[in-house]
């Protein structure tokens, strides 16, 4: 602590930059994007307030996986998936409104946990590329959803609304309205200010998986995640039970995935059933990532700059691309390449630091080895 | 982690925690092979779900002519496609080789493919000279772009393959903008109306479409009416010789360049770091050299597809190609750090037949069309399965 008082403040200012390259960087941009763009502020601030009621629950849910030392769950699509099959039926069942969304949240529940239970087993037995795993397990699953929603749903499950059917007597359409449950949520207790919406609920909703997120830390379960996550070897000499400790980090992960979904839907207000997950994955991880989060530690902070700064870009990027190239399809691929480029940035920095970190242990190892030898 | 912690924490070498992280690979001892069933040693061998996929292959190939699919075609199909895919795969081997896993970064090889047959028409060539044009143009982009990769590789040994994989699709939104942004002006390529960007489909008629599959090809159809005999259904097959000599050729080079002092340091690079730096071999410079390898054949690969394809997709196609080509080599038996040239030519065949074979045969025998659904299964599965197989040594 008095080693770091004694930094100059200049010093303590680089090095905070340092350490934030990213989110300053996403800072830069939306300062340069936003004036081209030409949107009005109260536009802004009212797509900005919608997107991160949709997305935080979705973004919170990526920090159990990181606590437990699993890096990035790209897995968490499994909870999208679950909380669709889910949404589906209660569609199905003309269940709408606010009992309709509960509903389908608790519905989500049993496929979700299941399918991380699955994602979580197969992570365990691939230690030490657990993300490359959770990504192919996510296409791998996707699949079996297709196989489900296109083949068994309206053959073998019974679907009785021929309004989300396929003309051909099974499966599901394309898309499946969601108009009686569309942002029921959102539009219960919200309030305006000064023209921009504020969904209340959501935010309580998310509220409570941040105070979730703080208590759990502290249990004992939390504990033992974060020491898995410090070292496996350490946690099982400790008579922590690895393995198990892991596959309940993903699962709670998919489960409020899950939840995150069925706020995600109730916003959209329509269901696109087989490309809905796709992208959810890839954009919650960009944008927790945006948020100054790393591999292997991201918090609830994290969470809520990236998801605004992501939005802030993704918002104002087709237009700036159009004032800039005259072509927005330049900006539509501009922000997709910023939202790969971050991940890519990301994690090359942690696995180049992993290998620091384990060529200086070695070298300590080596000059204690001569210290030992020349006594 | 079922390791016993039995490595020297004394040890002075850094390089003894990475082999810690490096099981022995499982063979299986002569003693367990014995006391094997005859079936379960095929098992062994050949691995289950290799057995699997070739025993729905060999299903489909039975219950064809019964629901009244038409063989020959479609064994013509299968030869077809495998002449499309085969060099694309072979770009797997030397990644694997030096220990560099599954090359997830495809697009980025498949982007100095794209750059070098854009460029040849864009210059002006036609015919089979556009293919040769378009094959020298992307040697450069393969090896700058390769080498750049190879570079950023080597400095995050352990976690190539989630890297490689973004840094594909980084790479392919880039060129997305620069399809759009650079100043390409051949009208076969461009949008009509604006005159700039590139479309997302060029046509290769006129160009490099079928230049090698049509070298000596061999025509049931016309031998038959050469010879003046009926061949009856056996007229249908063609076999697009050409490309499948380019494949022999490339694929014979990568054998014999296997067998050679720098690839055998690349097998020793793959199987064991720590013993092949001992041995006095510049793991970095081999690894990078397997980096580039892989992407200059990655972009010879994408050319060959595109003259038996006939067409040249750009923008977010890249990317539709990494995962059937990753999970054809290992079909083929690859493992994430073990591949050879027969582990090539099964896993496509095997591939490609199922991608053919299923939607027309379930089409006629039960009307559902499940191959898309079958294909992601498959293709995702069997990466899955390699990557969480216990016995496989690569990290």
């Amino acid at each position: 602590m008095n080693k770091k008082k004694n930094i100059p403040a200049g010093k303590r200012l680089l090095e905070l930059a340092q350490n934030n390259t990213v989110p300053i960087m996403f800072i830069i941009i939306c300062a340069i994007f936003i004036p081209m763009a030409g949107f009005t502020p109260s536009y802004l601030m009212n797509e900005i307030v919608t997107r991160m009621g949709r997305n935080l629950f979705l973004v919170l849910c990526l920090l159990f996986p990181i606590m437990a030392g699993m890096g990035l769950n790209f897995a968490m699509t499994l909870g999208a998936m679950g909380a669709e099959i889910a949404i589906i039926l209660v569609a199905d069942w003309q269940i709408w409104g606010i009992p309709g969304v509960v509903l389908a949240m608790i519905l989500s529940i049993p496929f979700s946990a299941f399918l991380g239970f699955i994602c979580g087993t197969l992570q365990n037995m691939a230690k030490g590329r657990e993300m490359i795993t959770s990504y192919i397990i996510n296409f791998f699953i996707n699949g079996w959803y297709m196989l489900v929603v296109l083949y068994i749903m309206g053959s073998i499950i019974p679907i009785l609304h021929p309004s989300i059917m396929l003309p051909r007597g099974y499966g599901i359409r394309n898309t499946v309205s969601l108009l009686n449950m569309r942002q029921c949520l959102d539009d219960l207790l919200a309030i305006r200010i000064m023209g921009v919406k504020i969904p209340v609920l959501t935010f309580i909703l998310v509220g409570l998986l941040c105070l979730f997120i703080v208590w759990f830390r502290r249990t004992k379960l939390g504990q033992d995640m974060r020491a898995v996550g410090q070292d496996m070897e350490v946690a099982k000499a400790a008579g922590i039970n690895v393995d198990r400790t892991r596959i309940i980090s993903v699962v709670m992960s998919t489960v409020f995935a899950g939840f995150g979904m069925v706020i995600y839907l109730q916003n959209m207000g329509n269901l696109p059933t087989y490309s809905g997950h796709a992208q959810i994955g890839m954009f919650c991880i960009a944008a927790l990532l945006v948020g100054g989060a790393s591999v292997e530690k991201a918090g609830i902070g994290n969470a809520f700059l990236g998801v605004i700064l992501f939005h802030m870009m993704f918002i104002v990027a087709p237009g700036a691309g159009a004032f800039i190239t005259g072509d927005s399809m330049v900006g539509e691929y501009f922000r997709v390449f910023l939202s790969y480029g971050v991940i890519t940035v990301a994690l090359i920095m942690y696995e180049a630091k992993k290998r620091m970190a384990k060529s200086q242990t070695g070298r300590e190892l080596a000059e204690a080895q001569v210290k030992k030898e020349d006594a | 982690m079922s390791e016993k912690k039995d490595y020297n924490y004394n040890s002075p070498s850094k390089f003894n925690d990475e082999m810690k992280t490096i099981p022995p690979a499982r063979r299986i001892t002569e003693l367990e092979k014995a006391q094997m069933t005859p079936l379960q040693a095929m098992v062994a061998s050949f691995g289950l779900p290799r057995m699997i996929i070739a025993g729905f292959l060999l299903l489909l190939l039975i219950l064809a002519p019964f629901v009244g699919v038409d063989l020959p075609t479609q064994i013509t199909n299968i030869i077809n496609r495998f002449s499309w895919n085969a060099v694309l795969v072979l770009a797997m081997v030397p990644m694997i080789h030096a220990g560099c896993g599954l090359n997830f970064g495809l697009p980025l090889a498949i982007i100095c493919g794209l750059l070098g047959g854009t460029l040849s028409i864009q210059l002006g060539f036609t015919g089979a000279m556009s293919f040769v044009m378009a094959a020298v143009i992307a040697t450069p982009f393969a090896v700058i772009l390769g080498g750049g990769y190879g570079l950023l590789l080597n400095r995050i040994k352990g976690g190539e393959m989630m890297i490689a994989t973004y840094v594909g699709f980084s790479v392919m939104s880039f060129f997305c903008m620069m399809w759009l942004l650079l100043p390409y002006s051949s009208p076969t390529m461009v949008y009509g109306l604006s005159g700039n960007g590139l479309r997302p489909t060029i046509s290769l008629d006129g160009f490099y479409n079928q230049v090698l599959a049509r070298f000596l090809e061999i025509d049931f159809a016309k031998i038959a009416a050469a010879l003046h005999i009926g061949l009856g259904p056996l007229e249908r097959i063609r076999i697009p010789t050409g490309s499948l000599i380019a494949f022999a050729v490339l694929a014979f080079l990568m054998w014999a360049f296997l067998h050679t002092k720098t690839g055998t340091a690349m097998t020793a690079v793959g199987s064991n770091p720590t013993f092949a730096r001992a041995a006095g071999i510049n793991v970095d410079r081999v690894r990078m050299l397997s980096v580039i390898m892989s992407t200059w054949l990655g972009a010879m690969g994408i050319l060959m597809y595109q003259q038996g394809f006939g067409f040249m997709q750009l923008y977010n196609s890249p990317n539709n190609l990494t995962m059937p080509t990753v999970a054809a080599i290992l079909i083929g038996g690859a493992s994430v750090n073990k591949a050879s040239i027969p582990n090539v030519i099964i896993g496509t065949i095997l591939f490609q037949g199922i991608v053919t074979m299923t939607p027309t045969v379930m089409n006629s025998a039960i009307h559902i069309d499940m191959s898309e659904v079958i294909r992601i299964i498959v293709s995702n599965g069997m990466v899955l399965y390699a990557l969480t197989r216990k016995t496989e040594g690569a990290k």
